[in-house]
């Protein structure tokens, strides 16, 4: 069904709609931008499934509005995030977050709802430069070195992206796009394009090194949109692909050794992010419509769970100005609201029954278990027990409870806490009512989260993990807080990349050196060597000349040196010139 | 400037609910006689795995994670020029 509706594309009313934003002010500026998103939001109950607002262009169709199932759930999580984002940051008065926020949702959304490739490219490219304007939003130079690493990784990433559109096109004459899978050329191009925005490992040091840059806002919106409109790809185009499967585990569970380890809480919710992206790639690479359900799910419940962290990690950041484990503590006794928001944001996360994490992460596990993928269930369990580590607990005890830091901060303003609020009545309702979700879901749900074993072998999971922190942090076992900064793959780039610099410069340049040295002193000795002949040469003639012509004693001498200073200064008479020119073809004549 | 909350001051609020948490960690080990189990691994019908693997998986983390900070761990400022 192709139609054309009467209200434009949500993508483009986001993003033109933004850049509205810097002409208004006050109470109307953000009247305006809670508007928006929710005027986007009634846009997309109304529209029909089906492909919508389709040009043609240069024999190519544009579909701005493919509207199916899949594209459905994620444009609707995407719209409640927008709106959650922009309440959250509503007294930020930069108009160039409050518009990155928007057009970087709103690209987003012309992500998802691309039914071609080149559309998608567009909004691929929207969405890097965009969000690189929220990493360097708090204009430190650090935020902006990141901002910088930050858009040169997406921009290669996306001319990666672009490559394999290319070949794609080319390959299949065609820029609509579904099921790709990983075969020729062009998709293995598409497919490091696209894993590289969901963090992929090894290609996912540019989230832990620019999430916590941003401001404590900017920050919320970063969490949510980029690596979960390449999770929404992925589930497009490359279900079933088992090598998602492995970068999936290996993403559950590296980034949590990380988390455990690092110092600033921001940076250990990025890690969080990476290891829940890496249980929704399990998702995709197993490929089953319970996996692959269940792959949505979380991404639809991670985007709310992890936006409600980041916020109150934003709360804590913009109150009290810290936001590292080492320098905050104890601030459940003057921001009990944002500490109760985390801890439900934190059970959340660690699948704790009853709230949304549960009902999505356990279809995941479940579809390992039931393609019998020991390894890879084995994987995923331990790595639920990592997340209540740094998530469940480190989160939330560092932050408010654990060593009293004497910082008396008070509650955010309203509109944070009301957005926190929203953000964990959505968890806990998920968590509680989750058919709406299921119904929402690309393909039929025939699972049931709440049976009796899965919330008891859940429960026992999670609390003797929780129990385990007790007997470490008891005994002073537990990973001590320390300032400190660890190691990734960004160092390939930041310090590696130094390394490479300074041995070309020595390796290099000492060449050029060297070879300078070389050609410039035998071109030098040549020309010496041709001027020493010509003067002489030219001595020769003139002296025998003069000889037979009878000069002799000093008349000679003053000859000599007057034609000496006139070939080094170059002021020799045409005439004498030409004599030598004349008697040297002379000689010649007669040698012959 | 509101009253501060000090809930956790009081050690013995503590011990309360460390204990209320040592119960819910019996409940739990007990639940498991009573549902239905129904796992598609072997494993899974050793009673009480999931609380040993919870347990041991968490334990492993964090001394695996205190290893690699011997590797991993620079300078806060090691970025810095």
């Amino acid at each position: 069904m192709t139609t054309n509706l009467l209200f434009p594309p949500p993508a483009l009313l986001l993003i033109f709609g933004a850049l509205l934003i810097p002409f208004m002010r006050g109470t109307t500026k953000r009247m305006y931008m809670l508007f928006l998103p929710g005027m986007v939001f009634l846009c997309l109950m109304a529209l029909p499934l089906g492909n919508h607002w389709v040009i043609h262009f240069n024999g190519f169709d544009l579909i701005l509005g493919r509207m199916d199932k899949l594209a459905r759930i994620f444009s609707i999580i995407f719209t409640i995030m927008a709106f959650l984002g922009v309440l959250f940051a509503l007294k930020v008065e930069d108009n160039l977050q409050n518009v990155s926020g928007l057009v970087y949702a709103g690209a987003t959304l012309g992500v998802v709802m691309a039914g071609d490739l080149l559309s998608l490219y567009l909004f691929w490219e929207i969405m890097a430069i965009a969000s690189t304007f929220l990493v360097i939003a708090p204009r430190t130079t650090e935020a902006r070195q990141a901002g910088f690493r930050y858009l040169m990784v997406h921009l290669a990433g996306g001319l990666c992206l672009l490559a394999g559109i290319i070949f794609y096109i080319h390959t299949n004459g065609t820029t609509t796009f579904d099921y790709i899978g990983l075969s020729d050329t062009a998709s293995w191009f598409i497919f490091i394009g696209v894993a590289l925005n969901a963090a992929a490992i090894p290609m996912h040091a540019w989230l832990p090194d620019a999430y916590p840059m941003g401001t404590p806002t900017s920050t919320v919106f970063l969490s949510a949109f980029t690596t979960k409109s390449a999770v929404y790809l992925l589930i497009r185009t490359f279900p079933g692909t088992e090598l998602l499967i492995v970068i999936g585990a290996l993403m559950v569970s590296i980034p949590i050794f990380y988390a455990v380890l690092e110092n600033d809480i921001r940076r250990v919710l990025s890690y969080s992010l990476m290891n829940q992206v890496g249980f929704m790639l399990v998702g995709v690479g197993i490929g089953t419509e319970l996996a692959l359900n269940g792959a949505v799910a979380h991404a639809f419940c991670h985007i709310i769970y992890k936006a409600l962290l980041f916020m109150a990690a934003g709360s804590v950041l913009q109150m009290t100005g810290k936001i590292k484990c080492t320098e905050i503590g104890g601030l459940y006794k003057t921001m009990p609201l944002t500490c109760l928001f985390c801890m439900v944001g934190a059970a959340s996360i660690s699948a704790f029954p009853f709230f949304s994490g549960f009902v999505s992460k356990s279809m995941i596990v479940s579809a390992s278990a039931q393609e019998k993928i020991f390894l890879i269930w084995l994987v995923l369990q331990f790595a639920s027990t990592g997340v209540v580590d740094h998530a469940g607990i480190k989160v939330p005890f560092f932050t408010f409870f654990g060593h009293d830091s004497g910082i008396r901060a008070k509650e955010p303003p309203l509109n944070m806490l009301l957005a926190m609020g929203i953000a964990a009545f959505l968890c806990v309702g998920l968590g509680v009512y989750y058919q709406p979700l299921y119904n929402l879901l690309p393909y039929t749900v025939n699972y049931v989260p709440y049976t009796g074993a899965h919330v008891v072998t859940q429960l026992q999971l999670l609390l003797f993990g929780a129990f385990a922190f007790c007997l470490l942090i008891r005994s002073g076992y537990y990973v001590p807080e320390i300032r400190s900064r660890n190691l990734d793959a960004d160092w390939f780039y930041r310090k590696g990349a130094k390394l490479v610099y300074r041995g070309l410069d020595k390796g290099l340049n000492g060449l050029n050196k060297n070879t300078e040295g070389i050609l410039i002193g035998s071109v030098k000795a040549v020309a010496a060597a041709f001027r020493k002949a010509t003067i002489s040469t030219t001595m020769f003639f003139a002296v025998n000349l003069w000889l037979i012509q009878g000069h002799r004693g000093t008349r000679l001498d003053y000859k000599k040196e007057r034609l000496y200073n006139d070939i080094i200064n170059g002021t020799m008479p045409i005439g004498i010139g030409a004599a030598i020119a004349i008697s040297f073809i002379c000689l010649v004549f007669v040698m012959n | 400037m509101k009253k501060e909350l000090t809930i956790f001051d009081k050690p013995e609020n503590v011990r309360r609910l460390l204990i209320g948490f040592f119960i819910a960690l019996v409940l739990v080990l007990v639940a498991e006689a009573f549902v239905d189990m129904h796992g598609e691994f072997h494993v899974e019908h050793f009673y009480g795995f999931y609380a040993v693997y919870g347990f041991i998986s968490y334990v492993t983390l964090i001394f695996v994670a205190k290893a690699l900070r011997k590797i991993l761990m620079r300078r806060e400022d090691y970025y810095d020029n």
